[in-house]
């Protein structure tokens, strides 16, 4: 496998106008004769499928949802960053770009990330021109808000439904398209293979969800933005569609999956109520501000919040990090909270969460301005846990959340396969080994609207269209390939669910590669993922057909693929001997308890390819160089 | 918590529905609506039979993708809330729950308790957006928006596209959401240029799709989850009429 990143040469300031400016282009009345296949209309998907219309390629749009408007980028709360420095609060293009690599801990690759700074403010324009009402100041200019990793107020944002407008905004502009018809949506087709001809991806085969059936799709070039696989842990708060079949399938075909393990965890999701809970939802971090973070002092006190004296109480945020206290970072407090959960302090139902307190606020602001800083949300955590956090407190829990690791891609934003494109949360190259918040948004939308529709562009014009069609034997291949996996599921004739399968690979995940990971953790799940795996192709039970409406297959297609993919996490988790962001390996911290990172050996993405079924995956390195930036142990005193 | 389920089910678009009796045992009050909807799916798989089909996704009422009319309102009796945010706690233990699809014309029935929700996506393609090429914006802002105006626009782009409007409304009509649209886009500069052309068209294709009209019972409101207004139906109607009669075609 060879990895060629593609940075172009010169300052960095300058890499990608020059770039820009390098790059082929396709005559008007030629971008139609090209089509582009993209799978996923979320933020990155749904903007480069519009964007990409609006030159002129002919586009097909896939989604598994019933419309392309319910992708998971609809779920983002918090904003969208952009270095528009309306505040005058000293913002730029190059504290973004710096903000961004730190917050990543140094394992992104710079010239991504600048370019990212770069395109930001350009994001902005074009969701206000197409009318997202993002909040304003009275004066009718743009309001901000700062958030996390930063020191400037950057974020823009439309109440605590940013995701939903942004998503609004491209989805209107996609239906513009189709409306031109220039875009075919199909919903509620998943995308089930690759196809690869000639050396260069060609195709698709996916599955139409309604009727059953098995069809292929052939393009000039393909696009994967099927976003991140925190469901691995089949607790996260992502949706419940939210899967990894699209980017492993991918890798099958030739793909490199880079570092798999950099995951991240939110320290403030609402905790598990029981084995029934279907997934996890998340508090706003900012109520750390004014919450005190406790357990009991007694493993196992069997009593309620409040019957519990101020001695018996263990603010245990305060007390190991008394500069920090409660605002130690994400990452911290989430360890902590696990590691006095796993210690048996934990609270409410199975020991898995801890309290966050409010009384001491009230006492000291009055319960008035507590509901005037964060009403809504003491409204919205009534409703899913029917507690009254103004009278008991909060139970809070770390939540897995997204995933910064994905495909491997160079500059251009294609992966290993030739004309196989990636974008959005399902690649792996601007957020290193910690996605800040507010960053997400931009990431998706930078990649849509304004890099891949240059990228794909230059690829068509020097690859010249695909060879081959739907007739040719690689299609009949690989629909064989998705026919017989259907037929398998289907026949297995055991006992258990598919969820059943799930939540059990889940805790595994959770325990061994979740927040903290050990040597004899990670090589305990490699052991036990198999295991898991071997009783899910024995003992599967998926009624039904394959040629009908069958969400027991949906789901066993997707369990199946997280049972592999799994492993290949663990495996990089066990091969990067090193702390950073948010993979912590207990082996590699400092007397603090702080992530220690290994840059003479670690300054690298770990590319992984496949070499076929039961056989080990080769690692292979993406050195990166730091030109501009020093890397530097990230601070918190 | 125990519950006995009146549930739809219909094995295809063509083919006959009925209800069928379930028994929820064993369920927890902090579980959500669909979360029991999983237990007894979980339970009909084990005893051989086939999970009830429903539509779901993010679980966090924001994706507008569950779509269940639970003792004959859209999204249950709880205000404000979509189904996968109502809890069993909102029960009493041994309650009787009449679960149904959000029933419409022009929602066919696809299996269970899902349906085709794709004229919603053929409304919003007939003009639902600002005709503005990528790259083509001036500076965010360039264009001053009052702040009240920006509030109201998103009050009405709040709007998740579930169809809890069109399932309540005796005439199946889908003007709340509509409204909502043409509303977002109309209190906003950015969708001036376009308003009388989307207003027309939005509403054609909306009466195409066989939805019905407004006849002022408001269920739409009651039920809509993001708790729009039916004010917009007002505004909408105002815009349509106007663009109607200064219609040159």
């Amino acid at each position: 496998m060879q990895l060629d990143a593609k940075i172009p040469s010169g300052p960095i300031e300058q890499k990608w106008d020059q770039h820009r400016f390098d790059l082929k282009l396709i005559n008007p009345a030629n971008k139609r004769k090209y089509r582009v296949l993209v799978v996923g209309t979320g933020l990155a998907g749904g903007s480069a499928a519009a964007a990409m219309a609006e030159l002129g390629y002919e586009v097909e749009a896939f989604c598994f949802q019933d419309s392309a408007r319910r992708a998971h980028s609809i779920s983002a709360q918090g904003g969208i960053n952009a270095a528009k420095n309306y505040q005058n609060d000293g913002d730029s293009i190059w504290r973004l770009f710096y903000d961004t690599v730190k917050g990543g801990d140094f394992r992104a690759r710079e010239a991504n990330v600048y370019r990212l700074a770069q395109v930001s403010n350009a994001i902005i324009d074009q969701c206000v021109a197409q009318g997202v009402p993002f909040a304003r100041e009275y004066g009718g200019t743009l309001a901000n808000r700062s958030f996390g990793g930063a020191q400037v107020s950057r974020t823009f944002y439309a109440r605590g439904q940013t995701g939903q407008q942004l998503m609004l905004g491209c989805y209107q502009a996609l239906q513009r398209q189709v409306s031109a018809g220039r875009v075919r949506v199909h919903v509620r087709q998943e995308m089930l293979d690759v196809v690869v001809a000639d050396g260069r991806a060609v195709g698709l085969i996916t599955r139409d969800l309604v009727s059953g059936a098995v069809q292929r799709w052939s393009g000039d070039a393909v696009v994967l933005a099927t976003g991140g696989y925190s469901n691995v842990f089949f607790l996260s708060t992502n949706a419940k569609g939210c899967n990894v079949t699209a980017t492993f399938r991918a890798w099958k075909r030739g793909a490199g999956f880079a570092n798999p393990c950099f995951t991240q965890i939110h320290p403030t999701g609402i905790p598990q109520h029981g084995e029934g809970q279907s997934k996890l939802t998340l508090m706003s971090e900012s109520l750390r501000n004014d919450g005190r973070v406790w357990v009991p002092k007694k493993a196992g006190d069997p009593r309620a919040a409040g019957d519990i004296p101020e001695a018996e109480r263990d603010y245990y945020l305060e007390r190991i990090y008394p500069s920090f206290g409660n605002l130690a970072p994400r990452d911290v407090s989430s360890r902590a909270a696990k590691r006095m959960c796993d210690d048996g302090f934990g609270v409410g139902p199975g020991g898995r969460g801890v309290y966050l307190d409010f009384a001491e606020a009230i006492g000291r602001l009055g319960e008035d301005a507590v509901r005037d800083r964060y009403g809504n949300l003491f409204q919205m955590y009534e409703k899913i846990t029917g507690d009254d956090p103004y009278k008991v407190p909060m139970r809070i829990y770390p939540a897995p959340h997204y995933t910064m690791g994905g495909l491997w891609v160079d500059y251009n934003l294609m992966s290993t396969v030739p004309g196989l494109h990636v974008i959005g949360e399902a690649n792996f190259s601007d957020h290193g080994a910690n996605r800040l918040g507010a960053s997400a948004l931009m990431q998706g939308l930078a990649d849509g609207y304004y890099v891949l529709p240059y990228t794909i562009g230059d690829w068509l014009a020097k690859a010249g269209p695909a060879p081959v069609d739907t007739d040719h034997p690689a299609f009949a291949e690989a629909e064989g390939e998705v026919r017989a996996r259907v037929d398998k599921l289907l026949g297995i004739g055991g006992k258990r669910s598919a969820d059943s399968f799930h939540i059990e690979l889940g805790k595994v995940m959770w325990n061994k590669c979740g927040m903290a990971r050990t040597k004899a953790g990670l090589e305990e799940a490699l052991r036990e993922i198999p295991k898991i795996r071997e009783a899910f192709w024995s003992d599967l039970r998926v009624p039904g057909s394959g040629e009908q409406f069958n969400q027991e297959l949906e789901k066993a297609g997707r369990v199946a693929d997280f049972l592999e993919f799994a492993e290949l996490m663990c495996r990089d988790a066990l091969t990067r001997e090193e702390s950073c962001g948010g993979h912590f390996r207990e082996e590699h911290q400092s007397d603090e308890g702080e992530a220690r990172r290994d840059d003479a050996n670690f300054a690298h993405g770990a590319v992984w390819e496949y070499t076929g079924d039961g056989q080990e995956p080769l690692r292979h390195k993406e050195e990166l160089q730091f030109e501009n930036l020093e890397p530097s142990t990230r601070s918190y005193k | 918590m125990e519950f006995t389920l009146h549930i739809w089910r219909q094995a295809g678009p063509d083919q006959p529905g009925h209800m069928e009796i379930h028994k929820a045992r064993d369920i927890s009050a902090d579980m959500s609506f669909l979360e029991m909807l999983d237990a007894v799916n979980e339970r009909i798989l084990q005893e051989g039979g086939e999970p009830i089909a429903f539509d779901h996704d993010c679980r966090e009422g924001i994706c507008g993708m569950c779509s269940l009319v639970i003792n004959g309102v859209s999204h249950g009796a709880d205000r404000g809330i979509t189904t996968c945010q109502l809890h069993m706690r909102r029960f009493e233990d041994g309650d009787s729950i009449y679960i149904e699809p959000f029933r419409s014309g022009a929602f066919p029935v696809l299996k269970d308790l899902v349906v085709d929700r794709s004229a919603f996506d053929r409304i919003v393609t007939a003009g639902g957006f600002v005709s503005v090429n990528t790259g083509s914006a001036p500076d965010g802002n360039a264009v001053l928006v009052p702040k009240e105006d920006s509030d109201q626009a998103m009050d009405a782009a709040s709007c998740i596209g579930c169809g809890a409007c069109v399932a309540s409304c005796p005439n199946g009509s889908a003007m709340l959401f509509v409204a909502a649209k043409i509303a977002h886009l109309a209190h906003l500069p950015q969708g001036q240029p376009e308003r009388a052309r989307r207003a027309r068209a939005m509403v054609e294709q909306m009466d195409s799709e066989l939805f019905g009209h407004c006849t002022n019972h408001y269920e739409c409101e009651a039920v809509c989850p993001k708790e729009i207004p039916v004010r917009f139906i007002a505004e909408m109607n105002r815009d349509y009429l106007k663009a109607s009669l200064g219609a040159e075609d």
